[in-house]
């Protein structure tokens, strides 16, 4: 008898493994590392987004009221423009003015008119260039005596919360939750069942839901790090505020974050190969990448359509986290949302496993 | 030495199974014994991976009866798979993962079993403990597999094509390993194209061969069906004249004659008799004689002898 398998001879440990050494841990802990070894997933999942949120953030940060500026042929016609603190007025020479008016150095051109009054050359689709028309007209009225009819008192408002970068933060997450939710399930299961490892665990006493559940447990302890890079980035690096109590704010990561894992099941639940998975990941993905408001309110789109947009998953996410982070809202005001993302979890995670292929 | 007692540890009636439009196992009927190493030996798309994976559980039959350890898919599959080891063909364990790690998951299925280390030092990975399976070479993967296979301590071990693929250095290994298994007297089951494997390495031997088997024995007997003997394999350099090789069937001690590739395979009873005047032939038509070999008749030569075809005729 070689000594190597002597072991076959001696009485068998039957003793419960320890907790670190049973099949849950063990396939979760096999995902862990799995995701800590693939370096282009860290980048991914963590830095990406926070890569993103500086760059816009910082692109499109609240900048001081910039003065508006308007160009005059006649001295006469500056002089009363000047009176009003919101415009820089140039006086230009007639024969380029034009020219300054198309490359936009100036917004308005104003021209003396026939009997004391002035002609505004201006694009009426550029919001600031109305704007200066505005503060134009009144200066010159003002100028000329008109008094306001309504006494007007303005105050300054700079609120954190209401800025671009704290619109953008949550929607940043909602998508990073789906991405990393969708290819993080998705091709972790095409890849096994590719290399035909599903099949072969499938052959071992492998428990069929613990090997899901694994999936989901991982998930969940990555999504406590993603969501905390993130927001705390944004905490830290801008100010965003996170109004909403913590523990709801938790619950709807959770949720969003079990939506999308459901999701990304239902995806490779038949896929044999990764290009036919990464082919319905991006179909399923790149509509909500574009409609749900991740970098802008899909109140933009035409009205017919948002019944159709807030019915998708990422769409009620981004407006949960949003109200939540922004506004305080609890989860009694998120009912629509909440409904929304458990149908879609409800639906895909049964809709998977009646479909799951496991060789 | 194997005895066929007690109820066997496989047994397989009128197994049939059809893919689309392929009938891949067209009626088996397989006994293996409990201690026993018993080969299916056939081409590749014989039916033998088929009918390994309706055995390990993984396809169902379209008709037939399967019973393993006395047990059936249908009412025992939890308990099976406790009392199974498998190694499928062409499985890629997780490349980020570390031999340990893979070994770990695989021991934490079974209710009992061996322990890590120990399997680890039985398929002699001891040094590789920490590698990661995407460094490891092809030996090494496979006997990765063959601890996952173990780990649970099975009663009946499938291995599908272990040694395919490998280098002559690296299947020495692997047979090595079976050979201590069967000495500790696991029963084991393996399929293979290599008849040299199934020679050395099994105690009965079922030749299959589109989906049947076309021969069931050990290798001794086998070899005896086809009337045993030598194989002499030759070829000449003729420029032109050719031997007859109804010419060659009548010389002294030769009882069969095959012509492929421009090589003559004489099957022939006595080397001494057969040879001298085998050489005389040539000789008297002043042929040059380009290559002459002579083996004791294999395996190889009872599927030629059965198909008319090689093994590993592609």
């Amino acid at each position: 008898m070689n000594e190597r398998t002597a072991v076959f001879d001696r009485p068998l440990k039957t003793s419960p493994l320890p907790f670190w050494e049973r099949s849950l841990v063990q396939l979760t802990l096999v995902r862990f590392r799995e995701f800590w070894r693939e370096p282009e997933a860290i980048f991914w999942v963590f830095i990406f987004p926070i890569l993103l949120a500086a760059g816009l953030g910082i692109a499109f940060r609240s900048r001081p009221a910039q003065a508006l500026t308007v160009g005059v042929t006649h001295g006469s016609l500056a002089t009363a423009l000047r009176s009003d603190p919101g415009l820089s007025v140039r006086l230009v020479d007639p024969r380029t003015a034009e020219n300054e008016l198309r490359l936009g150095r100036i917004q308005v051109l104003v021209l003396p008119a026939a009997g004391g009054g002035v002609r505004f050359r201006y694009d009426d689709t550029n919001s600031e260039a109305r704007t200066a028309r505005l503060l134009a007209e009144r200066a010159l009225e003002r100028a000329a005596g008109v008094r306001d009819a309504v006494p007007v008192v303005a105050e300054i408002v700079h609120e954190p919360g209401s800025r671009y970068i704290d619109f953008l933060v949550p929607g940043l997450l909602g998508m990073n939750l789906m991405g990393s939710g969708i290819w993080g399930v998705g091709f972790a299961i095409v890849d096994a069942r590719r290399k035909k490892l599903l099949k072969r665990l499938v052959a071992s006493p492998m428990s069929r839901a613990e090997y899901l559940l694994s999936f989901i447990l991982s998930r969940l302890m990555l999504l406590l790090l993603e969501v905390t890079a993130l927001v705390g980035f944004g905490a830290l690096a801008f100010g965003v505020p996170l109004h909403g109590s913590l523990w709801q704010f938790g619950i709807l990561c959770l949720l969003a974050s079990l939506t999308f894992s459901a999701l990304g099941l239902l995806i490779a639940s038949r896929a044999r190969t990764i290009e036919a998975a990464s082919g319905l990941m991006n179909f399923v993905m790149l509509p909500m990448w574009v409609f749900s408001g991740v970098f802008f309110s899909y109140e933009r789109f035409p009205e017919v359509f948002h019944p159709f947009i807030r019915a998708l998953p990422l769409t009620a996410v981004i407006d949960a986290l949003r109200a939540s982070m922004l506004q305080g809202a609890g989860l009694e005001k998120l009912t629509p949302q909440m409904a929304v993302m458990g149908a879609w979890l409800g639906v895909s995670f049964f809709t998977a496993l009646k479909l799951f292929r496991w060789r | 030495m194997v005895t066929a007692s007690g109820r066997p540890a496989l047994r397989v009636e009128s197994l049939r199974k059809a893919y689309k439009d392929v009938v891949a196992v067209a009626g088996v009927d397989l006994a293996v014994w409990p201690g026993e190493c018993f080969g299916l030996l056939g081409p590749n798309g014989a039916g033998k991976t088929t009918t390994i994976e309706i055995c390990e559980g993984l396809l169902a039959p379209d008709a037939g009866v399967v019973e393993v350890l006395g047990l059936s898919w249908k009412t025992s599959a939890r308990q099976l798979r406790q009392r199974l080891g498998v190694q499928l063909q062409d499985t890629q364990l997780s490349e980020k993962l570390t031999v340990e790690e893979t070994v770990r998951l695989f021991r934490s299925f079974y209710h009992r079993g061996l322990g890590v280390e120990e399997v680890i030092s039985i398929v002699e990975l001891e040094e590789k403990r920490k590698a990661r399976v995407g460094a490891l070479s092809g030996g090494q993967r496979q006997r990765l597999a063959m601890a996952c296979a173990l780990v649970g301590d099975p009663e009946l071990l499938f291995l599908d094509e272990p040694t395919t693929g490998l280098d002559p250095q690296a299947r020495r290994q692997v047979w090595e390993l079976v050979a201590e298994l069967k000495r500790a007297g696991r029963t084991i089951i393996l399929t293979t194209h290599y008849m040299e494997e199934a020679e050395r390495l099994c105690d009965r031997v079922a030749i299959m061969d589109h989906g049947r088997i076309i021969a069931l024995g050990t290798p001794a007997e086998l070899i005896a069906s086809i009337g045993g003997g030598h194989v002499v394999e030759f070829s000449v350099d003729g420029g032109g004249i050719t031997l007859d090789p109804t010419e060659l069937a009548s010389l002294e001690g030769v009882r069969d004659v095959r012509q492929a590739n421009g090589n003559f395979e004489l099957r022939v009873n006595d080397l001494h008799r057969a040879v001298p005047s085998l050489l005389a032939a040539i000789a008297e038509r002043r042929i040059p004689l380009s290559e002459l070999r002579t083996h004791s008749a294999t395996l190889e030569d009872v599927f030629v002898t059965l198909t008319g075809r090689h093994l590993r005729d592609e």
